[in-house]
């Protein structure tokens, strides 16, 4: 069975690479649904392999941007990404990711940063969770108390509705978003941006989890194109990271590659999962994986807290991240079968 | 109108040109470490990449991010292709959030 492990050119490590390949369909079909780069799922998936961490952050963010790039296209073909507002969004991301990370090269000198760091991400994943169920509940509401007049709500209508509020500040220049069907101050995207970018800079992530909410809550896109965008600037920030990793010399090539294979099939499947599953379907899906995430920081904060039981709640923190991916994955490529057995049935049937 | 995103453009990519260098200065100074592929095992290709990575990071990086996006966009193409014979339309979808 040797022909199923590779050696790895640089770190010098032995993997098994199909785990490669099914990690990179598990988190392309997650980051083409959800619109992110997924992070924080492939890097402990990447040391479970056998990758040293060191290598697994840079090979993580490599392989991230060439998905990202797949997701991005097909997106794109559906209309899904507003490239002005990604363009203006990535103006704020980046200062606002660099005056993260400096902050947090301030926070280190003063010490505890980990635990800091750890705890504010818990905050923020519990606000974002709080946000979408709030939200869906707001939307059932709405939903009831027109059923009850007898009237339909608009197809496009949505729970929390903040970013109108947002919309009626008219601090020039007014931009007109076509794609995501926004008009409103320029500011506000790249205010939004660089909060996002900031805590993205702060926590160490590649800030899609933070983002696409911020874009459907704070700017008003509809679902999917949030979706789109966002992939888009995972695209370009993923392209950035690894330049800065593999310059430190912190990637490897032939494990990305690798992966991209599972990921190109996985991105593909996510993408056009999002085609058949409507935009409340998606903010649900989103806001259980962002509980999941949640509760495995928890753990691994539970893991640092009680170190007699560290190996225990380290391993379940693995197991929850990767159980999700599976979880997840699957449901959304059944519901991406289903969708497109009933697309090509209706097709047959006009004929 | 016009000179005002002139100065937003500009503005953004000095942002993009100096962030790296000043976010590096920033950095915490630690003592260099120097990381090597061994590359008495490898032949060919391997060997070759494994040296470059030993000899220069700015190529190995060069490479790397240019390898990326261009496998990407290929395999993107080929999922493509792939998808397209499903019989499934992939140009269009309904906007609707529920």
């Amino acid at each position: 069975m040797d022909w199923l492990y590779v050696l790895m050119p640089i770190s010098g490590v032995t993997i098994f690479w199909p785990g490669l390949i099914i990690l990179g369909i598990g988190v392309g079909i997650i980051g083409g649904f959800f619109g992110m780069g997924g992070a924080w799922m492939v890097t402990p998936g990447l040391n479970i392999l056998g990758f040293p961490m060191a290598f697994a952050i840079g090979t993580d963010i490599a392989h991230m941007a060439g998905k990202s790039l797949i997701s991005t296209m097909r997106h794109g073909k559906f209309g899904n990404v507003d490239y002005k507002l990604g363009i203006i969004m990535l103006v704020g991301t980046i200062v606002g990711f660099e005056v993260g990370a400096q902050m947090i090269m301030w926070l280190e000198r003063i010490g505890q940063v980990d635990k800091v760091v750890r705890y504010l991400y818990l905050v923020l994943l519990a606000l974002i969770a709080w946000m979408v169920f709030a939200d869906v509940a707001k939307k059932r509401r709405k939903e009831r108390e027109a059923l009850a007049r007898g009237e339909e709500v608009d197809k496009l209508a949505t729970g929390l509705e903040w970013h109108k509020t947002f919309h009626k500040l008219k601090i020039p220049p007014m931009i007109n978003f076509k794609v995501a069907q926004i008009y409103c101050s320029a500011w506000l995207p790249i205010t939004v941006s660089f909060l996002t970018g900031w805590l993205a800079g702060i926590l160490g992530i590649g800030g899609g989890l933070i983002r696409m909410p911020m874009l459907i809550y704070f700017i008003g896109c509809p679902t999917h194109v949030a979706v789109g965008t966002d992939l888009f600037e995972v695209m370009i920030s993923g392209l950035y990271g690894t330049a800065t990793y593999t310059y430190k010399g912190r990637t490897e090539l032939m494990a990305a590659l690798i992966m991209l294979v599972g990921a190109a099939i996985g991105a593909q499947v996510g993408t056009v999962a999002t085609k058949y599953i409507k935009g409340y379907g998606i903010r649900i899906a989103f806001g259980l994986a962002v509980v999941g995430c949640a509760l495995s920081i928890v753990l691994k904060l539970l893991a640092k807290q009680i170190p007699a039981y560290g190996a225990i709640f380290d391993g379940s923190a693995t197991v929850l991240i990767l159980g999700l991916v599976a979880a997840m994955s699957l449901y959304i490529f059944v519901r991406m079968v289903q969708g497109a057995k009933q697309e090509v049935a209706m097709k047959k049937a006009q004929q | 109108m016009q000179n005002l995103w002139k100065r937003i453009i500009g503005f953004g990519f000095m942002v993009i040109l100096l962030a790296p260098g000043a976010a590096l200065a920033a950095g915490e100074k630690v003592a260099s470490l120097v990381m090597v592929a061994d590359t008495r095992k490898l032949t060919g290709w391997e060997a070759w990449w494994a040296n470059l990575y030993n000899e220069s990071h700015l190529y190995f990086t060069i490479i790397t991010v240019v390898t990326i996006p261009v496998v990407g966009l290929l395999f993107g193409v080929l999922a493509d292709i792939i998808m397209g014979h499903i019989g499934i339309d992939l140009k269009s979808r309904e906007l609707a959030e529920h």
